[in-house]
């Protein structure tokens, strides 16, 4: 070995070329709201998975913080159980003792100094354990008001730098519950933590299906050059789900559709689908892309809302054979609501390539089935020579990526019926992950819980990102709120949505069946 | 689990392959939402008596399995083909259900030479093509040279290590080769890898004076592979290992930094693969790693004293270690071959 190759493994770690699973550092995870719904059946299940699959730091510590006033052995109860109930494999014996067996809880109120010098005091005991700093991640898993407050206080204690290691912050949505108060948020955050600190999280982007949406873009030469203004004749995302509220009143009167999926996961689905290619998939590199397309969106003015966006709620109906109540007459929710359960809304991207193309949003509850799917469909062919008598002749072509539940790429084409005419009729060319991968999916959360220990913010998003995503919606919010007397459309539960939000499809589209 | 079953005395290859074709549509037929799995061929080449340990070790694989797999077994005597075709699959609830084909074809052994014609029409031709030969056979390897993307084998099956790293290594020539041996140490390289990561531990790396591999008897293959993967990524130049009088193998690596020991000893645990590995750098520092319950054990000295911790990790076994292989031959490692080749100039 010369001197060359000397400089080169000190400049980089050169048995890591060819592994699947590259080192994270040595890392102490602190859970803000560990005994949560979120901790419980997703955060402690992803470490539990992460752990079984060897993924995690040699070195890893995790403390759970919490009100509840739990002893340790409480905690463990509690995540064992968790784990047991939610993991998505059976928990190996072993491994779940060992690390079950070193899990830290500290309870108390997370405006509490008390509870940042016990923090303190746990980290430093752990580094001095491993004879080395740790990396410290503090995952805030609570209810967003305390988001700010653990950011300040996280600050004060000296706890947001750790020295030689790496601190890290990781923050649930809602980011926010408008414009001005994810500025606020972040203003906030960022005179605590560096923007290079900060992992907002939407976990839809730890999808493999919504990762997939750049491969298929970006990783095959048949999809980029239809994929424009000159070939795509308007788009379709729709996230629709058959359950209602959950018993989540108190959350769901507060946010609302448009908050609750609209804001995050399907404009996130959007700029994924519009953004330019990246000249990298670096963090910052695809994040520019994501936000140059965001910037592109011209948010209607309030005045407009009304002929861009339709708002809804369920009413009662029949969903898989049962008989549901509408969403006024869900516990917790005021028999006057007008919190939406539905929200339909056009969009356009106001640049070269996409200009003039209809994005049609939607998204509901109660609705009469669950699918998550962005549907491209491409302008009519120019001149049909084909007769379409005896048939329903030949379709424009549609690209549909499924991200939930049969995750999946189809592509509709036209083919010839069998038999002596020529007929045309629209077949389906099929990928679907569970026929074409051995492998399982992993969770997202366990894509981003290993992505933030490793500092890679490529999924997650960025304060500039999350300012434009609430600027496209904000007029519509302000615009709803604003009306207080006008009549919430209902729309039976079950059914496929309003009858409202026809009037958005512009040239006598239709929307595609649930 | 439903299963749809076909079979036939005396049949010929396009008659498996049509009933498989006539199996896949009448159960698509009665059911839209069934739709066959299309990943990998996964050709089996066995001596017939052995066919059902391979056959269980096979289903012991987990989701891993191929999408099809023909198991031809291999019997004296015997001139006529058996054929028995299996598409299995869950009633899908909601959703989307996947149908598995596995296929067993009873062949003499004077058809393993032009096995090519028996296993061709069967293979779902657009699909990567894996074939393995745990009982030998090179014949047939020859023979399906031609319609074979990715060859399985496992170096630690082989009593003479010399043999099984020449054998990989002219396979290598002609297709991309997974071996099971070296998948047996990937936990260990990938902790390795994440030891010497940390800032300031990275340069260890040109200091390395010595390094330890334990294994089972049966499993000197990993151990080289091991030692291959740390000599061809941190550029050292190997010589031969010599015999210890039965305690290992023990020798010398040149690195820039100076003279590498490597020893390689032999350890009495059951499971197949690796037990442990030591490193050593900088005359006081040492790092290593132990077989546990729940992952490896790691020990640390350095002249500040030593400690000791737990990594987690479930042991795969080797059901798992299989499902692997099967999962590779759908991805490249481009570190297998320069490892190999320095596990052969260490080979005694």
């Amino acid at each position: 070995m010369n001197a060359a190759v000397a400089d080169q493994i000190t400049a980089e770690n050169p048995l890591v070329e060819g592994l699947e699973r590259l080192p994270v550092h040595p890392t102490t995870l602190v859970i803000f709201g560990a005994t949560g719904d979120l901790a419980h059946r997703k955060l402690l299940p992803a470490l539990y998975n992460l752990a079984h699959e060897g993924a995690l730091p040699e070195r890893f510590e995790l403390v759970g913080i919490a009100r509840r006033d739990l002893s340790q052995e409480e905690f463990r109860s509690m995540a064992r159980a968790s784990i047991e109930r939610f993991s998505r494999r059976r928990p190996d014996a072993d491994v779940l003792e060992v690390l079950l067996g070193d899990m830290r809880y500290l309870s108390g109120s997370f405006d509490d100094d008390g509870v940042y010098t016990d923090v303190e005091q746990t980290l430093r005991e752990f580094d001095e354990k491993a004879g080395r700093p740790l990396d410290h991640i503090f995952y805030l898993s609570t209810a967003p008001q305390f988001f700010p407050v653990i950011a300040s206080k996280l600050g004060a204690a000296g706890l947001n730098e750790a020295g030689d290691a790496e601190t890290r912050l990781v923050i649930e949505k809602p980011f926010g519950y408008d414009l001005v108060s994810a500025r606020q948020l972040n203003a906030e955050v960022l005179s605590v933590f560096d923007e290079s600190q900060c992992f907002r999280i939407d976990h839809y982007l730890g999808k493999e299906t919504v990762q997939n949406l750049m491969a298929l873009r970006f990783a095959n030469a048949l999809f980029e050059p239809v994929w424009n203004r000159n070939y795509v004749d308007h788009v379709e995302i729709t996230a629709a789900e058959d359950i209602g509220i959950e018993g989540r009143a108190g959350y769901y009167e507060g946010a609302g559709a448009l908050r609750d999926l609209v804001q995050n996961h399907m404009l996130q689905l959007l700029s994924l689908l519009t953004m330019e290619p990246p000249s990298s998939f670096e963090a910052n590199r695809l994040r520019d892309e994501k936000l140059k397309v965001l910037e592109a969106i011209v948010p209607p003015a309030v005045e407009d809302v009304a002929s861009m966006a339709v708002r809804a709620q369920y009413g009662p109906g029949v969903v898989g054979g049962v008989r549901v109540p509408g969403y006024r007459e869900e516990e917790g929710v005021a028999p006057d609501s007008r919190t939406e359960t539905y929200a339909a809304l056009r969009l356009h991207v106001s640049n070269w390539r996409w200009a003039g193309v209809p994005f049609y949003l939607r998204t509901g509850k109660r609705l009469e089935r669950k699918l998550t799917e962005i549907v491209v469909t491409l302008k009519p062919v120019p001149h049909l020579a084909l007769q379409s008598s005896g048939s329903v002749g030949p379709q424009s072509n549609q690209i549909v990526l499924t991200v939930q539940p049969d995750e999946g790429v189809s592509v509709s084409i036209g083919a010839k019926i069998p038999g002596a005419r020529m007929r045309i009729r629209p077949v389906n060319m099929e990928f679907r992950y569970g026929t074409s991968f051995v492998s399982e999916s992993p969770e997202a959360y366990e894509r981003l819980i290993l992505d933030a220990m490793r500092g890679d913010a490529t999924l997650f998003t960025r304060n500039d990102e999350i300012e434009a995503l609430w600027g496209i919606i904000d007029p519509m919010l302000t615009a709803w709120s604003d009306d207080t007397t006008s009549p919430i459309p209902q729309y039976p539960a079950g059914s496929a949505g309003p009858e409202e939000a026809n009037a958005l499809l512009l040239d006598c589209r239709l929307w595609r069946r649930l | 689990m439903s299963e749809d079953v076909w079979s036939a005395e005396g049949t010929t290859p396009d008659a498996i392959g049509t009933a498989l074709r006539e199996m896949l549509r009448s159960r698509h037929a009665s059911n839209r939402a069934l739709a066959p799995a299309r990943v990998l061929n996964l050709v089996v080449v066995v001596d017939r008596a052995w066919k059902d340990e391979i056959a269980n070790r096979l289903a012991g694989v987990g989701r891993y399995h191929a999408s099809r797999t023909i198991l031809c077994a291999v019997e004296e005597g015997r001139s006529a083909l058996d054929a028995l075709a299996v598409m299995s699959y869950d009633e899908p609830r909601n959703g989307l259900g996947v149908m598995h084909e596995s296929v067993e074809i009873d062949i003499g052994p004077d058809q393993i030479a032009r096995l090519d014609t028996i296993v061709d029409p069967v293979v779902v031709s657009e699909l990567p093509t894996m074939v393995w030969c745990p009982h030998g056979h090179t014949e047939a390897l020859r023979a399906l040279g031609g319609i074979v993307d990715v060859i399985l084998l496992d170096s630690d099956d082989e009593t003479d290590c010399t043999w099984a790293m020449a054998w990989a290594g002219k396979l290598l020539e002609s297709a991309y080769v997974v071996d099971l041996a070296w998948l047996r140490s990937t936990p260990w390289r990938e902790r390795l890898a994440a030891s010497f990561d940390m800032p300031g531990r990275l340069a260890a790396l040109g200091e390395l004076d010595a390094v330890t591999v334990r294994h089972r008897v049966g499993s000197r293959a990993s151990a080289m592979l091991l030692v291959g993967w740390l000599a061809s990524r941190l550029h050292w130049d190997v010589t031969s290992l010599s015999s210890m009088n039965g305690a290992g193998l023990r020798g010398a690596a040149t690195a820039a930094g100076g003279e590498v020991e490597v020893r390689l000893e032999s350890s009495d645990q059951d499971v197949p693969g690796l037990a442990g590995v030591t490193v050593s750098w900088g005359g006081e520092h040492s790092l290593s790693l132990d077989r546990g319950r729940g992952g490896l054990r790691a020990r640390e000295r350095s002249g500040a004293g030593e400690r000791a911790w737990q990594i987690l990790g479930a042991s795969r076994g080797e059901g798992g270690i299989l499902g692997e292989g099967v999962r590779q031959a759908l991805l490249r490692d481009p570190t297998y071959g320069p490892a190999l080749q320095q596990a052969r100039n260490l080979c005694p």
